[in-house]
């Protein structure tokens, strides 16, 4: 492998990892302020508790994606040098905007909320929370305004051979960031839906096989208390159905969501990145139908050898065009105007490296786009399905004794985060060769692009890469083992895991924290234990 | 010399000077979790101290950086690539940093404990002396050719500038964080904080001020000379302030020393970001590194309303978190952790 190969593994596994990370706090962070919000209005102790555990649980990931999230800005820099030097008039300022508009609020408002409990008002701590979640979600648009610039440049003019930023306007409304943010999000809120429906089915599971519940003639759940453990009591079934629920309508909402937005993506696609769409349908042919499986090499240069097994006539004239008649270029037929546009080899510029004259691959890794596009819409579908299932199965108030079906509903909360890696992949290797992808449609400004080839930094050697390569992959397989454990060992410890209190003095849980109340203050009150 | 540019490198000057002086005394904190605290109690006041800060304080760095590379893109690109090496062991350091002060609470064994706080101690010491030995490398300069990219190998960047820049954010840091201890804790730890301060002052201000005098040394101007002189005299007027008790204005004495630090060494290196050691023809400059008037008109604008509202939301949760943390507002452990279901994957239902 040489200097590119590593910097593009590099990059990969950290944005992957790191995106494990932030769609669960984009998407947990909502639905705890939602719940908290619900605590504030109604006072009832059960959304209290499913803001502490929820909150335990988001703050247990949070800090996973802020550590990670250095890695993201500091390697345009380290790793990608040359693309740095050529996009930054115009890439650097969404990064700016992002830190100084999205990541301050966010953190410095989790910090308020985190502390916060006694020494703000109910509604002052609440309100931290939410401008907390409006600057992750902000954070969200800055970054995919920033991507969508790679996928669809605009706004700018070639002076001197870089792209010089123009027309704001266009940048911050690209049209492509308009609908990759929505679908971001919701793929965010995927995640959480299935990490809550997972988690409150393990739960309401537990209860049942502890003898806790019990179910009555009519199939109904009769709730009952654990003397033994505290904070098992009825209030704690109320916890883990509403949680369910919760998750469950959040997760069909947002696969709902997902499709929308996807579907719009597809037709900016098809205009914006003839390509990418052609090597997502593994299509050599112009045609107009979408394969749900295909057999063969589907990377293989030889079309011959792709045979699609199933395939539905007019599914992907209408992913691209909305309609099902428009013939869908394939890549026998895009390949010539991609040679004609952007040439045959790469240019004989020692910016290349030892690259320099290669003939340019201008069709990506097929079987990770063909196999990417399906699986983030497998996923994400089989999860939507999955919560609509759980929504009948728990419609008496709990869940059925069966523990393969605990195991499925737990192992389950991994499909929403599978689906958003697989998407982001398919987008990301769909639009190789370049890194800063030409747009053939007059919507794009045709010359601006730029090879992934040119994009490495010249001055740093394959050595160092592998060495940060090693080191990256191996802190963060670490640190990916702990924060599982201590996801597991928090959940399984229920919702007194998050609430001590309720193990000292039951009675004390409502007196102590109504929202409207003042929350008396007392020295030993000073405690800044929710976190540490 | 074109305005907007000139504007820009004041501005990151200001944005690297507020991560100095912000999450100078958390890294010197997290420093001080190994040699300076005596027990778990001690650990978690001054844990507490920082907690609901820290976070935030990071920020300035994201944003330090992020400005760079949208304001100065051949500054950044040649900064970061050159330091590949010391700025991955900062990210490194920043990465266990963070994780060990969410995590070492979450489970209650002493060797657990011990192993973040060991986490804490030196991810904050490497972090604070990578950025330190960045920072002073951007001063004076590494060998870059003329397309800006490093020469010689991995560890061409290494100098003593390096060292001496990396122990002067490392000394300024922890020295920040006794003077934050002091006006931030009570009891045996407010005592003892106040103490070390007046004691080591002058040893841990020795690197960062030989800097600053180096650099004078090199490229200073008479004013930049001056702040220098004004910089010594405020860390005179910390010293004094803290030994007659008056930590809260010791703090800001010092701050004012970093502020005038750092102005005298961006100032005296102005206009030129990044010479190259090969040949001067190749230094990165204010004009040759920066974006387009229009991108900067952009930035500018909105970092005159972000900026500021900024320091205003961050000044009030220092507010809000005023009060002082000592031993006695530290519980019990709260780690409460009955195993309702500790083998429920394992045993037959």
């Amino acid at each position: 492998m040489d200097a590119l190969e590593i910097a593009r593994w590099q990059f990969g596994i950290t944005t992957v990892y790191h995106f494990m990370m932030v769609p669960l706090t984009i998407g947990l962070g909502l639905v705890v302020a939602v719940i908290q919000t619900a605590w504030y209005r109604t006072g009832k102790p059960e959304y209290l508790r499913m803001t502490k555990f929820w909150g335990k649980l988001f703050l247990i990931n949070f800090i996973m994606g802020v550590a990670t999230g250095i890695v993201q800005e500091f390697q345009f820099g380290m790793a990608w040098s040359e693309y740095s030097r050529f996009v930054g008039d115009v890439f650097g300022a969404p990064l700016a905007l992002e830190a100084l508009l999205a990541f301050f609020v966010e953190s410095t408002f989790l910090g308020l909320w985190i502390f916060g409990w006694k020494q703000l008002k109910p509604a002052i701590h609440l309100a931290c929370l939410w401008v907390a979640v409006i600057g992750s979600a902000l954070s969200a648009y800055f970054i995919i305004v920033a991507n969508s610039w790679m996928q669809h440049p605009v706004g700018v003019e070639m002076i001197n051979g870089r792209p010089v930023m123009t027309d704001a306007w266009a940048v911050f409304t690209n049209n492509t960031a308009l609908v990759a943010v929505p679908h971001t999000l919701f793929g965010a809120l995927a995640v959480a839906g299935g990490f809550l429906l997972g988690i409150a089915w393990y739960h309401l599971w537990r209860r049942r096989h502890d003898g806790v519940d019990t179910v009555g003639a009519d199939g109904r759940v009769v709730p009952g208390e654990d003397a033994r453990i505290p904070g098992r009591d009825r209030a704690d079934h109320n916890v883990w159905i509403r949680s369910l629920r919760i998750g469950a309508v959040v997760a069909m909402i947002s696969f709902a969501g997902t499709a929308v937005t996807g579907d719009l993506q597809g037709k900016l696609m098809f205009q914006q990145q003839p390509m990418k769409m052609a090597a997502a349908e593994a299509a050599c042919h112009d045609g107009t139908g979408f394969s749900i499986l295909s057999v063969g090499n589907v990377g293989s240069k030889n079309c011959d050898d792709v045979v699609a097994v199933i395939e539905v006539p007019g599914i992907l004239s209408f992913l691209a065009k909305g309609d099902f008649t428009t013939e869908v270029k394939g890549v026998n037929s895009l390949l010539p105007e991609y040679k004609a546009n952007y040439g045959t080899h790469l240019p004989d510029n020692p910016i290349y490296g030892e690259r320099a004259g290669q003939e340019i691959q201008y069709v990506p890794v097929m079987e990770v786009t063909y196999w990417g596009f399906r699986m983030m819409i497998g996923f994400g579908g089989l999860a939507a399905l999955a919560a609509l299932v759980a929504l009948w199965v728990t419609r008496k108030g709990t869940v059925p004794e069966s523990r393969w079906l605990m195991r499925l509903a737990v192992f389950g909360i991994l499909a929403p985060f599978g689906a958003n890696a697989a998407g982001w992949i398919f987008t990301e290797m769909g639009r190789q060769p370049f890194v800063v992808a030409p747009n053939p449609d007059p919507s794009g400004i045709d010359q601006v692009f730029m090879f992934t080839a040119a994009a490495v930094s010249p001055g740093v050697s394959a050595g160092e890469l592998i060495a940060s390569l090693v080191a990256l992959t191996a802190v963060y397989a670490v640190l990916l083992v702990v924060e599982v454990k201590l996801l597991v060992k928090y959940i399984r410890g229920g919702v007194v895991s998050a609430m001590p209190e309720l193990g000292h003095a039951p009675a004390d849980e409502n007196e102590d924290q109504t929202p409207g109340g003042t929350g008396g203050a007392k020295p030993a009150d000073d405690v800044l234990a929710f976190a540490y | 010399m074109e305005l907007l540019p000139t504007i820009w490198f004041i501005a990151i000057a200001v944005l690297w000077t507020g991560y100095l002086f912000l999450e100078g005394f958390d890294l010197g904190v997290g420093m001080l979790m190994k040699a300076f605290a005596r027990n778990n109690t001690e650990r978690r006041v001054l844990l507490n101290t920082i907690g609901p800060v820290w976070d935030g304080n990071e920020v300035w760095l994201l944003t330090a950086g992020g400005a760079t590379f949208a304001a100065f893109p051949l500054w950044y690109a040649s900064l970061f690539s050159a330091l590949y090496l010391p700025l991955l062991v900062v990210l490194l350091a920043l990465i266990f940093r963070a994780v060990a002060f969410e995590y070492r609470g979450k489970v209650d064994t002493d060797s657990w404990r011990n192993r973040w706080d060991w986490a804490i101690a030196l991810g904050s010491l490497f972090a604070a002396f990578g950025v330190g030995a960045a920072l002073a490398l951007t001063t004076t300069g590494l060998p870059l050719n003329a397309n800006g990219d490093r020469e010689g190998g991995p560890l061409a960047w290494f100098s003593g500038y390096a060292v001496l820049g990396g122990l002067a954010v490392v000394g300024f840091s922890l020295l920040h964080a006794l003077a934050f201890l002091a006006l931030k804790t009570d009891g045996e730890v407010r005592h003892r904080a106040r103490q070390w301060f007046v004691r080591l002052l002058p040893v841990l201000l020795l690197p960062i001020a030989a800097w600053a005098l180096a650099i004078q040394f090199m490229d200073g101007k008479p004013w930049t000379w001056a702040a220098v002189v004004l910089a010594v005299a405020a860390a005179a007027t910390a010293w004094l302030l803290a030994r007659n008790g008056s930590e809260g204005r010791a703090f800001l004495a010092l701050g004012a020393f970093l502020v005038l630090g750092t102005a005298s060494i961006f100032g005296a290196v102005f206009p030129v970001v990044l010479p190259s050691t090969v040949d001067s023809a190749f230094d990165l400059t204010v004009s040759n590194a920066s974006s387009s008037d229009y991108t900067l008109g952009l930035m500018s604008v909105v970092a005159a309303f972000g900026l500021p509202l900024v320091i205003a939301y961050q000044a009030w949760t220092y507010w809000v978190f005023r009060r002082r943390v000592s031993a006695a507002s530290i519980p019990e452990a709260h780690s409460f952790l009955p195993a309702i279901a500790a083998r429920a994957f394992t045993t037959k239902g």
